[in-house]
């Protein structure tokens, strides 16, 4: 035990793909607390009388997207050997369900940043069905072209109108897609197209489908994958942990797991 | 391999909580679907939440596929919005193991636990692809069964089922098997059908419906007749003998959502012999078969370390009964690989001291909530129905749970028990109000929650013969407490609403007549009904009335000793002498200890399958509780002459 000092901490950096996309935040909370103990980690708990293990999640990822960037924050009983960290994702792999892999573990240093107040933007792959890419990329350039963006959002029960735009940093059409998952009211064509987009997280984010809802309402929202999540260091935005630039795919390229 | 998943996927994000539908559960399979193996489609006709920790399906799904000529897979009632989907987008019913359509299987098993999710079995079926009804099918079409507790009266369904099992299905899954396997090599021809159904009919324990005739006599039946001279004339239950032969779940289904009852579940027991006279489930399961402590202290070992649960229930009917059970949870609670975070539940407390001692032990941590089922308010009452609990013991309990910490009791009680009075109702609030008083004397924000349901009379029970409380009447008596609990502060009550009560005992006691009236609410839309938002009970009095069925003859009439009761076909090995004999002792109010640790009554249920109680203990734990060993003259505190009849049905008419 590590006296009264706080408990290390180590980050897991994970994807989420293929059925697993289905599971919603809580359940990928209860999967890992799981999963840890399945692995023999020794999590630290909290006191008092419903001791919980002290796992803390990062911006919550809506049911049924995907997700190459995931994080979590394990607070361990005692301090971990070097090694230990590095066989992390070994560890845990056949304690995962398929389609979540743990890409990459990090010990934190005492008093760094929660994920929730590190991560600043995040990085996403959106299809969107049965839209041409020209079409798309006329919207998206009126989006990015308005100075204002005012979407009215429900927050705890009240509609909340404001506006989006600051939070939209970057918005570019990737092309076409040619198999879309999503069910398309006239199913003329099983066409779309896909986009990518840099949304703020702070001070209060933009989701993927809210960005599309305030480009054009009536465009339906198929296939959504987080890339990136980004923080700030010195200036400059940088990946929370960064896999280098071999292990991040393109963005067509995603493990479908199912 | 044929999945819908391509179908379903696109359609996922649209409905509510999708991860119900896509397997992946720690523990699910994947078969490999051999050429000629037999294909089970176990099935739970309710939502996911609620049938994936099904114990009993999750053992049949580990025994089929342990071998090498069947295999299973699972699917649960998908929920309405995804029904709203497949329906549209004619997508089937589905496996979750590999999203296989449930028509590609050889058998749709379903497990019944609830006479509220008949109609959901329906509708299941139908969502296969296949004819709801079980003469409309043919050759090509999986075999519809059925198994679990409801099973002991199957008669509403038998229009709809090939064949039923009654009774434990670790052993006769096989037997099915290799019988439907034959007929398989044989090429599945033209009326093959009728003739694997009548083989099927000489595998004990298995029921089919269609090779039996009713005759009736105007509402009554008069005789319940096997079409031919092979089949047997009463189909008898299937006991396992030794449950030390089967430690299932090897591998427990961990899943990735939420669901009921999510934790390591490890039965320790099976049957019961405390003999309280309204549970169906103490009477069909007889005799008590114990685990060896040894071989739950494995699966409870094993099973942490595999599924990263950090709660583990021991399950049975009344787990406080188990040989050593001090012993086992201290084992559990102290093994160096809990590092102190490991809960043990009892989900069935015994009422005495020596049980709550237990459970301040075990949870050490999470002292929430203690629950307890004394089942009636006055011990007239309670002997009666044979739930042998003097209230010192009861007040013994939760004078024990208040000074340790505990802040929150919960009663069980049942209402609308035969020959109840007012009195004994409002009894209910007297014991809630008076555990109050306990508590208070501890800490102050002491609550203590009263649920009352409505008693439904089952088969093969003393009961059996008992005429139901009318919804009107459960009513009255629910009203009664309502205003009683007005004043009584710190009690809290809460009820099951009387409306569906009264559909459980049409379901619970009726007989084939009431085939079209499932069929009719099913096609009318009335699927779920266990959940109170799609309960609707005009659609059941609508449908009855519409087959010139009669609520009185079916639900609230008293039966007679002589009478033909719909499931006489069929034996839970329980003497119909013993029955109503004990029937007669209820009236009398007279009690019965468990036979565990005194003499043999001759229920039958020994005898009868020339098996034994296997238990480990020749003493009942801790000196005896619940009517064992103790002196049981001044059970209620409070002796007086109280009135002993059945309620006449005339008068409580009169009383609504």
């Amino acid at each position: 035990m590590t006296g009264n000092g706080p408990a290390p901490r180590v980050r897991i950096r994970f994807s989420k793909h293929g059925k697993v996309r289905f599971t919603s935040h809580r359940d990928v909370a209860r999967i890992w607390e799981r999963a840890l103990r399945r692995a023999g980690v020794a999590v630290a708990y909290t006191e008092g009388f419903s001791p919980r293990p002290k796992l803390s999640f990062g911006l919550a990822l809506s049911t049924g997207h995907e997700s190459q960037a995931e994080y979590l924050d394990v607070a361990l009983r005692d301090a971990p050997g070097p090694d230990a960290v590095e066989q992390l994702p070994a560890l845990l792999a056949p304690a995962l369900p398929a389609g979540m892999e743990v890409q990459a573990a990090t010990v934190l240093t005492p008093g760094a940043e929660s994920l929730q107040q590190a991560v600043t933007s995040c990085t996403w792959y959106i299809e969107i069905g049965d839209v041409a890419p020209d079409e798309v990329a006329a919207g998206v350039a009126r989006t990015l072209a308005a100075t204002e963006l005012p979407l009215t959002r429900s927050r705890k029960g009240h509609s909340v109108t404001d506006d989006v735009r600051p939070a939209i940093l970057d918005v570019r059409v990737l092309g076409p897609v040619t198999e879309i998952v999503a069910p398309l009211a006239p199913r003329a064509t099983a066409l779309g197209t896909a986009l990518e987009a840099e949304l703020a997280t702070q001070p209060r984010g933009l989701r993927p489908a809210e960005l599309i809802e305030a480009i054009d309402p009536t465009w339906v929202v198929a296939r959504v994958t987080r890339n990136h999540q980004w923080t700030q260091a010195g200036g400059a935005r940088c990946e929370v942990i960064d896999l280098g630039p071999a292990a991040t795919p393109p963005p067509h390229a995603e493990v479908r797991a199912s | 391999m044929s999945s819908v998943w391509s179908q379903l996927e696109p359609h996922l994000a649209g409905v509510s909580k999708p991860a119900r539908y896509i397997g992946l559960e720690l523990g699910a399979q994947r078969p490999s679907a051999p050429a000629g193996a037999v294909s089970w489609l176990l099935t739970y006709p309710d939502t996911y939440e609620i049938g994936l920790p099904n114990q009993g399906l999750q053992i049949l799904y580990e025994i089929v596929n342990e071998r090498d000529d069947a295999w299973a897979e699972r699917s649960y009632a998908p929920w309405g919005d995804l029904e709203a989907v497949m329906r549209c987008e004619r997508i089937p019913l589905f496996s979750v193991d590999t999203h296989r359509p449930a028509g590609d299987f050889d058998v749709l098993a379903f497990n019944l636990s609830a006479e509220l999710t008949y109609t959901n079995l329906l509708n299941c079926v139908d969502l296969a692809g296949v004819p709801v009804r079980a003469a409309e099918r043919r050759p090509e079409h999986p075999l519809v069964a059925a198994g679990g507790h409801c099973t002991y009266n199957p008669e509403p369904l038998a229009g709809f089922l090939d064949f039923v099992v009654l009774g434990d299905g670790e052993e006769v899954v096989s037997e099915i098997t290799e019988v439907i396997a034959a007929w398989k090599a044989s090429g599945r021809t033209e009326g093959s059908r009728e003739a694997l159904l009548r083989e099927l009919s000489h595998v004990e324990g298995v029921y089919v419906p269609s090779m039996y005739e009713v005759d009736y006599d105007g509402p009554r039946i008069a005789a319940i007749r096997p079409r031919f001279p092979d089949v047997p004339e009463r189909v008898e239950k299937r006991t396992i003998a030794d449950l030390a032969d089967w430690p299932y779940p090897r591998n427990q289904l961990v899943p990735l959502t939420e669901v009921v009852h999510d934790r390591l579940n490890v039965e320790v027991f099976r049957g019961c012999t405390r003999g309280c006279r309204f549970c169906q489930a103490g009477m069909i399961t007889r005799p008590v078969r114990e685990r060896p402590a040894e071989q739950v202290r494995t699966m409870v070992g094993e099973g942490l370390r595999r599924t990263g649960y950090d709660e583990v229930a021991l399950t049975s009917l009344s787990t406080a009964d188990f040989s050593g059970i001090e012993d086992v949870v201290r084992g559990i609670v102290d093994a160096p690989s809990a590092c102190g975070q490991t809960s043990v539940s009892l989900p069935s407390l015994r009422v005495d001291a020596f049980t709550v001692g237990i459970a301040a032990q075990i949870q050490k941590a999470r002292r929430t909530g203690l629950t307890f089922a004394p089942e009636a308010g006055t011990w007239r009452m309670r002997q009666i129905i044979n739930k042998l609990i003097r209230e010192e013991d009861l007040y013994g309990a939760v004078e024990s749970a208040f000074s340790t910490g505990w802040r929150r009791v919960k009663l069980y009680f049942l209402t609308g028990l035969p020959s109840e009075t007012d009195a004994d109702t409002l009894g209910i609030l007297d014991l809630a109000r008076n555990c109050v008083e306990i508590g208070r004397r501890h800490t102050k924000g002491v609550t203590v929650k009263a649920s009352v349901g409505g008693f439904v009379p089952k088969p093969f029970t003393p009961f059996q013969w008992f005429g139901q409380n009318t919804a009107e009447e459960l009513g009255r008596k629910i009203g009664l407490l309502r205003e009683g609990a007005r004043s009584a502060k710190g009690v809290q009550l809460t009820w099951h609403d009387p409306k569906a009560t009264l559909v459980e005992g049409l379901a619970s006691r009726g007989d084939r007549r009431l085939g079209p009236v499932i069929e009719a609410v099913w096609r009318r839309g009335g699927t779920f009904q266990e959940w109170s938002e799609h309960f609707r009970v005009d659609l059941w009095l609508d449908a009855l009335a519409e087959a010139g069925l009669d609520l009185e003859w079916y639900v609230y009439r008293h039966r007679t000793e002589d009478e033909v009761l719909p499931w006489a076909h069929l034996s839970a090995g329980l003497h119909q002498d013993f029955l109503w004999q004990d029937w007669q002792d209820a009236l009398a109010e007279v009690g019965l200890p468990d036979c565990r640790w005194t003499p043999c009554y001759d229920c039958g249920a020994c005898t009868g399958y020339g098996i034994e109680h296997v238990v480990a203990s020749a003493t009942a734990p801790a000196g005896g509780s619940q009517g064992t060993g103790q002196d049981l003259s001044t059970g209620g505190l409070r002796p007086g002459p109280v009135p002993v009849s059945l309620t006449p049905r005339s008068l409580v008419g009169a009383r609504s």
